[in-house]
């Protein structure tokens, strides 16, 4: 069918009463022109996930060739509906690659694009695999008991064999899951919904636990309803659970991470339970993909940052979530596989070793005004930056120092004291440095009332990144805010008292006269 | 690479295309192909699996478990390799699916069997005897895939069918890694693993020129050609060598 006919039958179909399958006619000739333009660069000619974009992806775009869909409403082994193709593409796949086409394409286009990824594989042509959606249900009522409940289902079903027992993605299957094309591949994080492949609700995560995400190693768990080995109501208390480990949405970003002034010693250890009540930030982080080695396939996505500071010291909280606590060997195996899927452009290929996880914070060498700031990746060789640089190696080390570009670091004396601790998944660092320094020789000295311009690094060992191969954010502002005085609090009180206390005189002499003139 | 053996083929190769009627006969009596298949060359080692992360399948062994990848016998021959009639069947000879299931059980953190063989439509019944959480995923191309939990022992098995023949469908599990297990799916009964003997046995072949293939994970396929007639037997031979 030509896209003139389809138009003709879309316009007969609206001055006749016509069926329904005609007015949802999909073309496959324009969505096979309308697939060349914007998808064979990742998904390949042929649909096989072989464009030119895809060698630097993980998890590779998907092979259209064998018919086999992650996020369906059918049960696991069975073809996606057309409207589960069409949610992929007007959506997208958070957490990887694929973005969502609603904006960028018309409806046609992209329905048109449905009829044209179901001409991929054969499976779509055979009439006796006719996809029937799930019967999926309501959930039942949530709150705090459903997520305990979920809570101990989620470990009797075994959840916590890939997602870990904080459900950070660092179970101990972790280390050796591949998908079905035996590239690396991870358990979600499931305290970073936003990142979910197929979505965050509630409704989302019990389909998924239903139909699984064929591909990957996630499997269904629709059998136990068979089997009775779970209620129904216990699968949705799983979802509930896992709903609840994630924020609401993605954590705002903002640009200035605002460190209040402390009174007591400052929170060194990062287990120190004053940090629940400092204001956390997010920061998202990306691949460098700016010098060689690019890298496209960072793991850390994001460090939350905290900080506080007292008349003389600065402490600052680094809360991320790595899988895996490198160096480990246990990992080894799926570094050396990360660094095979996803070939370098380094003139020498890299081989896999136990590296550590990393963290570096990066501040401006100088004092800069406004919006001026050294070169994001590291500084250039005549504009250094400041950083702090944390290993994980040989019980975890800092050092100061000043880079001049990624391929030079100069150590300076006066480093910070970092302390570091590794919790189901996740790594908390807290340094802690004096604002001014009496070494000349260190650039940085903080004050109050200034905003510093501040970035962050981030390395997953055991994701194969070193040196280059890593994470970052762009530049953000440290401020240190001044203390408040003493009784600058007590003036909006007395303010609000004073208000008070006039409108009751008011109020009670209006009673007064209504009473009087009543 | 090795050389088979087969005892020449003749006279019966004329008597393939009888009546549906006639191979009807055949099938119940039937020819014999049967024959082992050899290993030359060093055993390899296979590699130790720790198990220290699941007590409850470390508990069912004695000896420290290892991969099955290769599994040479005391009498030199190879086992778990998947035999069986890859062409040479009448066209439009299709048998009912066998009713009777195979079973594949997750037993000490391994699939047991290793190696199955299984007809198209035949029931496949999961079984899970380890109490802990094991997924089952298999990674068939002609058949459509699945990918099942079963986190305990299971009260009843859960059952699936392959709908197209394919040497062979491969099934892990991703909890863990080192669990894998081979199906053999064809649209016939011809079809045998070799076992602790080394041996094997396709009975109730029509009279037919046949090429048998021999599969192996590690060592990959041979193939032989044997004619059979009437309800003779006729014995053919591989060998795998060492890589």
């Amino acid at each position: 069918m030509t896209r003139r006919t389809a138009v003709v039958a879309l316009l007969g179909s609206v001055l006749l009463p016509a069926p329904r399958s005609l007015l949802l006619a999909q073309d496959t000739t324009a969505g096979k022109v309308v697939y060349e333009k914007w998808c064979a660069g990742c998904h390949g000619e042929g649909g096989a996930g072989d464009g030119p974009g895809a060698a630097a992806m993980l998890p590779r775009p998907r092979d259209f060739t064998f018919g086999i869909y992650q996020i369906r409403t059918t049960a696991t082994g069975q073809l996606p509906t057309d409207a589960d193709i069409q949610r992929a593409i007007d959506e997208g796949i958070p957490g990887t690659a694929m973005p969502g086409w609603r904006a960028q394409l018309s409806d046609a286009e992209r329905r048109d694009l449905v009829a044209h990824l179901k001409t991929l594989s054969t499976f779509f042509a055979d009439t006796t695999m006719r996809p029937v959606p799930v019967e999926f249900g309501d959930p039942p009522g949530g709150g705090d008991e459903a997520v305990r409940l979920g809570r101990l289902f989620y470990d009797s079903i075994g959840c916590r064999k890939c997602h870990g027992d904080a459900g950070r993605g660092d179970g101990p299957s972790a280390p050796t899951l591949e998908d079905d094309a035996g590239l690396p591949t991870f358990a979600a994080d499931l305290t970073q919904g936003w990142l979910f492949n197929g979505g965050a609700s509630v409704a989302e995560i019990y389909r998924r636990l239903r139909t699984g995400l064929d591909g990957t190693p996630m499997p269904t768990f629709s059998d136990l309803l068979d089997q009775q080995f779970l209620t129904d109501e216990e699968l949705w208390r799983v979802a509930q659970y896992v709903h609840s480990l994630s924020p609401a949405r993605m954590p705002e970003v903002r640009d200035v991470v605002h460190a209040p002034a402390w009174s007591g010693p400052l929170p060194a250890d990062p287990e120190d339970s004053a940090w629940a009540g400092v204001e956390a930030y997010w920061f998202p982080l990306v691949g460098q993909i700016v010098r060689r080695p690019r890298w496209f396939t960072p793991a850390v996505q994001g460090i939350w940052v905290q900080a506080v500071h007292t008349a003389d010291s600065l402490a600052l909280r680094l809360v991320w979530n790595d899988r895996s606590r490198s160096p480990d060997t246990s990992w080894l195996a799926f570094t050396g596989k990360v660094l095979a899927a996803v070939p370098g452009d380094d003139s020498v290929p890299p081989v896999a070793e136990p590296w550590p996880d990393q963290v570096a914070v990066q501040f401006p060498a100088r004092t800069t005004t406004g919006m001026e700031r050294p070169y994001f990746l590291m500084g250039a060789a005549n504009d250094p930056v400041y950083q702090w640089r944390w290993v994980s190696s040989e019980g975890g080390r800092t050092v100061a120092g000043l880079a001049r570009g990624l391929e030079r670091f100069d150590t300076l004396p006066g480093s910070p004291v970092g302390r570091a601790l590794y919790d189901e998944g996740q790594w908390r660092v807290v340094f802690t440095r004096s604002l001014a320094t009496a070494d000349s020789a260190n650039p940085l000295q903080f004050g109050v009332e200034r905003a510093i311009p501040m970035a962050v690094f981030a390395w997953d060992g055991s994701n194969g990144e070193h040196g280059g191969r890593m994470a970052l954010s762009t530049w953000y502002f440290l401020a240190l805010d001044t203390p408040t005085p003493p009784g600058a609090l007590a003036v909006p009180v007395l303010a609000m008292g004073l208000t008070l206390g006039l409108g009751l005189v008011v109020v009670r002499r209006a009673q007064r006269r209504a009473r009087n003139t009543g | 690479m090795s050389k088979l053996r087969v005892a020449a083929g003749f006279a019966g190769a004329l008597v393939v295309l009888g009546t549906a009627g006639r191979w009807g006969e055949a099938a119940q009596a039937g020819a014999t192909v049967t024959g082992r298949v050899k290993f030359t060359g060093a055993k390899p080692t296979m590699r130790r699996i720790d198990m220290s992360e699941e007590s409850a399948c470390a508990a069912k062994y004695t000896t420290p478990p290892t991969e099955e990848s290769v599994i040479v016998n005391t009498n030199g021959t190879l086992a778990n390799v998947f035999v069986y009639v890859k062409s040479g069947l009448p066209a439009g000879y299709k048998p009912p699916a066998a009713t009777t299931p195979v079973v594949i059980d997750q037993d000490g953190c391994h699939y047991k069997p290793h190696v199955f063989g299984i007809m198209v439509g035949q029931p496949l019944h999961i079984k899970n005897s380890d109490p802990l959480l094991h997924n089952i995923k298999s990674k068939g191309r002609a058949n459509r895939p699945f990918n099942i939990s079963q986190p305990n022992v299971t009260r009843t098995p859960t059952v699936r069918t392959f709908s197209a023949a394919e040497v062979m469908v491969s099934l892990e599990c991703n909890v863990h890694g080192w669990m894998q297990a081979y199906a053999g799916v064809v649209a016939h009964p011809f079809f045998a693993v070799t076992g602790a003997d080394g041996t094997f046995s396709l009975k109730g072949l029509p009279p037919g020129t046949y090429t048998i293939e021999a599969w192996h994970e590690r060592y990959g396929v041979q193939t032989a050609t044997v004619t059979v007639a009437g309800t003779e037997t006729k014995t053919t031979e591989f060998t795998f060598a060492a890589k």
